[in-house]
């Protein structure tokens, strides 16, 4: 993002968590609560950034040692004679869906109940700081208005 | 495996077409859909479109459509696709088998992609999951300002505005169904008042889902997910839709209807929404939250809950079922992946049974209409054809489980609701007719009454 950007700014979606990162701007005249927010938003984001990568590697890993070891009982290689990567039919990758699933379940939970907090807490301040900054406007149009 | 899709009669009737307008600015709201199916081997392109402005389409009623429309938008087989873009056109040719993804042709603009999601998540060669959008202008980063002439195309994305259409007509279909003369002004309060409750619903749902939604490759362009609009307005714009709506339904309609729909959306973003994550009851949640835009629609009419409006509720209720669970069966590694419980990923036999058995559900329930008294008997007797069709795909998905079958009997259940519906309408027990026979024995009674006096 430019430097003399005023405003954040949205990148592309992460490699690994697909989650697309924010860079905020610190304004100089930053209020406490302004930075609040801003804090808050980033913990989020750190936060869903460190789960989803870790979460979606894990994934990728499992999927490979699932589809290798079925491979391997089938008494295929894993990749056939044009090199192509050899795959497993969408009903015997059903057993591994279900089985991630489950095991990640609690994780799941868990990451629920934080994701929630995170973003009431991130729109409360939001409205917290929206209104301050309107009532700062009308003040400033009153001002205005009677000199 | 290619599918080889054959193009019915009665699907080509439901219209065909999607024009998909290049996102650049301010963005349409594509109306329509395009699908190509290619046959590998011999190259045979059968078409199918369907054309959702025409309808009675009730895919979606109320419900997350999200989770069930679409598949990743950007698996593609490069070698067997064309992308062309005449003026604003643009057709993708989706090849489904399991070949893995090789590049992405446009960037995922908001329609719904009911048919682009019973593609294949097809095995990935690369060890991250392809979910990130691979257009330049995705690529760029972009500054989080809103621009006021990008609002409407944002929130209408944001209320999901499509489904909210195919709510809409549900709710209208259910105020047809009322055994009481039309009342126009009746029927427009009752609509848009379910119409702003819908757009609420679903901006609350988006903005509770939207690490999920980044992860999922039919929802990673909603405009939470891409900073396009902050989480706060969002809410904002939910409060300014739900409570016109619900106070227009409470006080222009009637209270009841007014109650409904402010339960529906609770049902909706407070019990569906979390449940997806926690267990597989959330398909029944979702089940009743689609059932109940006709309810309203009855109630706005009649105001009040008769057996009527409980049968059409129960009409739609069993269709979401075949509906969802044969969608969602090509969608388990997105599931598994994004941590959604569903049967289709948790209890596949589960999965299956509850879609025949609803099958067979709806041609019971069409059978008791009659006896309700909202259509004459013709109506079990010339819906029975579709009825038992839908129930024979149900039936070839319970024994077979795979993509073909579930395919199949998504893409029936697509034409079977509005066909359905259709023909309830053209049954309905005129209004008429019932005031003739109460007039008749009305009169009868008088004559019996007058020859006992003297």
């Amino acid at each position: 993002p430019p430097a003399h950007s005023r405003s954040d700014w949205i990148g592309p979606p992460d490699k690994h968590s697909n989650l697309r990162p924010i860079i905020f701007y610190v304004p100089p005249e930053e209020s406490a609560l302004e930075r609040r927010l801003r804090e808050a938003r980033q913990e989020a984001q750190a936060s869903n950034q460190r789960f989803w990568a870790r979460h979606n590697r894990a994934f990728c890993q499992e999927k490979e040692e699932f589809i290798y070891s079925r491979l391997k009982a089938k008494g295929l290689e894993m990749r056939d004679e044009s090199g192509q990567k050899a795959t497993l039919n969408a009903e015997e990758m059903a057993d591994f869906y279900k089985d991630f699933l489950s095991k990640n379940l609690k994780k799941h939970l868990q990451y629920n109940r934080e994701w929630y907090k995170h973003n009431f807490r991130i729109t409360f301040l939001m409205g917290q700081v929206a209104l301050v900054r309107a009532l700062r406007w009308l003040r400033r149009r009153k001002k205005i208005v009677e000199q | 495996m290619s599918a080889i899709r054959r193009c019915r009669p009665p699907r080509a009737l439901a219209g065909l077409f999607v024009w998909c307008l290049r996102n650049t600015g301010v963005r349409q709201i594509p109306y329509q859909f395009v699908h190509l199916y290619h046959v590998a081997n011999d190259r045979l392109i059968t078409f199918q479109y369907f054309n959702f402005l025409k309808r009675m389409y009730v895919t979606q009623c109320n419900k997350d459509l999200s989770q069930r429309a679409k598949l990743k938008s950007d698996s593609i087989v490069s070698s067997f696709h064309e992308l062309q873009q005449l003026d604003q056109e643009e057709k993708v040719v989706h090849k489904i088998s399991p070949v893995s993804p090789v590049h992405r042709s446009w960037s995922e603009t908001s329609s719904r992609n009911e048919l682009r999601e019973m593609k294949s998540a097809a095995e990935t060669e690369d060890s991250v999951i392809p979910v990130g959008a691979k257009s330049k202008e995705d690529r760029q980063w972009k500054e989080m300002k809103l621009r006021l002439d990008d609002l409407p195309g944002i929130l209408a994305r944001l209320s999901k505005i499509k489904l909210t259409a195919l709510v809409v007509s549900t709710t209208s279909a259910g105020f047809a169904m009322a055994p009481v003369p039309f009342e126009l002004t009746c029927f427009l309060l009752a609509s848009l008042g379910t119409g702003l409750a819908s757009c609420a619903a679903n901006s609350i749902n988006q903005f509770f889902e939207v690490p999920f939604d980044s992860n999922m490759n039919r929802t990673k362009n909603r405009p939470l997910v891409r900073g396009q609009i902050s989480p706060l307005l969002a809410v904002c714009f939910a409060a300014s839709c739900g409570v016109p709506g619900i106070a227009l339904l409470t006080l222009g309609v009637n209270p009841l209807t007014g109650a409904l729909g402010a339960f529906n959306i609770f049902l909706y973003t407070c019990c569906y929404t979390p449940l997806k994550r926690m267990s597989i009851a959330n398909t029944w949640v979702g089940a009743v939250v689609g059932a109940i835009p006709p309810i309203m629609g009855w109630t706005a009419a009649t105001g009040s809950l008769d057996a009527g409006a409980l049968l059409l509720g129960g009409i739609l209720y069993s269709w979401q079922f075949p509906h969802f669970n044969a969608l969602s069966w090509g969608l388990r590694e997105d599931y598994s992946r994004g941590g959604y419980c569903m049967m289709s990923v948790t209890h596949p036999g589960l999965c299956r049974r509850v879609a025949l058995r609803h099958c067979l559900a709806l041609i019971g329930l069409s059978t008791v209409a009659p006896v309700l008294d909202i259509t004459t008997w013709t109506f079990p007797i010339i819906s029975l054809p579709i009825n038992l069709y839908i129930s024979y795909l149900g039936f070839r998905f319970y024994r077979d489980a795979d993509r073909s079958s579930s395919r199949k009997l998504f893409f029936c259940s697509l034409w079977h609701l509005p066909m359905l519906l259709l023909v309830m309408f053209t049954c309905k027990k005129s209004v008429l007719e019932k005031e003739d026979k109460s007039d008749l024995l009305g009169r009868s009674q008088e004559r019996a009454l007058e020859i006992r006096l003297p």
